[in-house]
């Protein structure tokens, strides 16, 4: 568990009596958004009709959100498709930096996910209610329920409308840990069994680095896709 | 054998996994507080500055170059349109102008045609007209001449029969008679002629 150790990286910075030193979370973090900005300004930098690689790779980020945003949540969503399209990207960009050997995963820290989590589902709330008034509640009664499950019914809605910043972070932080967590312990089996047996949990290990390749950006696509779906409720109340 | 080899495999995994994590002590780091509120710090500073400039600089380049391609690309084709609709018209020019060139040599062919039709028609009546005519004064002649020829067949032939009874019987007889009988024969040979 070493990897999601979190130490200081410079002196001790204190805001008051609170400490916010620079750590390797927070290196990780400024190395994750750096390269997102060379990346998207160099991509957007020239303006030739047909594209370079930097120039298709950006373009093609920005209608892959563009459509994953009108795909889930309308026409309504556009004014944060910018949000939607930097969180995609930073959530995206920290779960590769962590792939790579000796790299501190941001997105495996509950606290980080969890804040982005809880960001998301203040902002949406307020847009529900600064959108549809009190009407929002209506959220919370689905149509066509019979009048005695209706309580019930509520109850359940409302439980699993203040859990979505829970199960949002959740669902990311623990895939993230869980991935590392299990190459770690593939890495460690390859060590103890030595030349003679070592191999099998190697295979392994370099399986999972695929996968966990393929779960970084599937978990970075669902966090940004149910940003929208959120979005969505907030924004064409339809029950 | 085999049970002895899964066994001791079984039990290396065991305690593979108990010198793991052996090594580590104190739980997950995650629920640390210790450095949670640098890590929200710092994640705000960093989200909001990548939000910012992505907002401000970066994304409407993006969304302005996608745009001005994709009107260039309209533009072009509208472009490729005209032009393909230009070129359908000088098609159609050019098959019109084949057309009524065909035509027209239709027509001086058929003039011609007709032209020397009217000219062999003419002539040919012509030709015609004058065989007819060179066929009807022959014809006249013709039968001038038969008509005539009977008459002067029996005068002949009276003639000569009187000129034989002479010879023959040394006697003039009446050359009247003589006639009469001629023509009387001469009938007679006409309506067996006839009825053969």
């Amino acid at each position: 568990m070493y990897q999601f150790n979190v130490y200081r990286i410079g002196p001790e910075i204190k805001l008051g009596s609170v400490d916010i030193s620079f750590t390797n979370a927070s290196l990780f973090m400024v190395i994750s958004s750096l390269a997102i900005l060379i990346i998207f300004n160099l991509g957007a930098k020239k303006k030739t009709l047909i594209p370079d690689k930097l120039q298709l790779l950006s373009e093609l980020s920005y209608t892959f959100v563009a459509k994953m945003i009108s795909d889930t949540a309308g026409s309504n969503a556009k004014p944060y498709f910018s949000f939607i399209f930097s969180l995609f990207m930073f959530v995206l960009f920290c779960n590769m930096f962590g792939m790579i050997p000796y790299a501190f995963t941001v997105t495996s820290h509950i606290i980080v996910t969890f804040v982005l989590a809880a960001f998301i589902f203040i902002g949406v709330t307020i847009i529900g209610f600064m959108k549809h008034g009190l009407g929002y509640l209506k959220l919370f009664v689905p149509s066509g329920v019979p009048m005695v499950l209706l309580p019930l019914i509520v109850v359940i809605e409302i439980i699993s409308y203040l859990s979505r910043p829970i199960s949002l972070s959740v669902r990311l932080f623990a895939n993230m840990m869980a991935g590392h967590t299990m190459m770690k312990v593939f890495g460690g089996f390859v060590i103890s069994l030595g030349i003679v047996g070592g191999w099998l949990p190697l295979s392994f290990s370099v399986a999972l680095t695929g996968l966990e390749i393929l779960v970084a950006f599937l978990q970075a696509y669902v966090f940004a896709i149910l940003t929208c779906i959120y979005l969505n409720d907030a924004l064409n109340l339809h029950h | 054998m085999f049970k002895k080899i899964i066994i001791l495999v079984f039990f290396t995994c065991f305690a593979c996994f108990n010198t793991v994590f052996a090594a580590e002590s104190g739980g997950m780091p995650q629920l640390n507080p210790e450095f949670w509120i640098s890590q929200i710090f710092w994640l705000i500073i960093t989200f909001g500055v990548l939000f910012i400039v992505l907002t401000k600089v970066i994304l409407p380049k993006i969304s302005d170059n996608l745009e001005t391609r994709k009107s260039q690309i309209l533009e072009n084709i509208e472009t490729a349109d005209k032009q393909k609709e230009e070129s359908q018209k000088k098609i159609d020019e050019y098959e019109k102008i084949i057309l009524d060139s065909k035509i027209k040599a239709k027509n001086y062919f058929n003039e011609a045609r007709e032209k020397i039709l009217e000219d062999i028609n003419k002539k040919r009546n012509a030709l015609e007209k004058d065989l007819d005519e060179e066929i009807s004064s022959v014809e006249n002649e013709l039968s001038e001449f038969r008509n005539k020829s009977g008459e002067k067949i029996n005068k002949i032939a009276a003639e000569t029969s009187a000129e034989l009874i002479k010879e023959l019987i040394g006697e003039e007889v009446n050359s009247s008679s003589i006639a009469a009988i001629v023509e009387d024969q001469a009938k007679l040979n006409k309506e067996r002629k006839d009825v053969v």
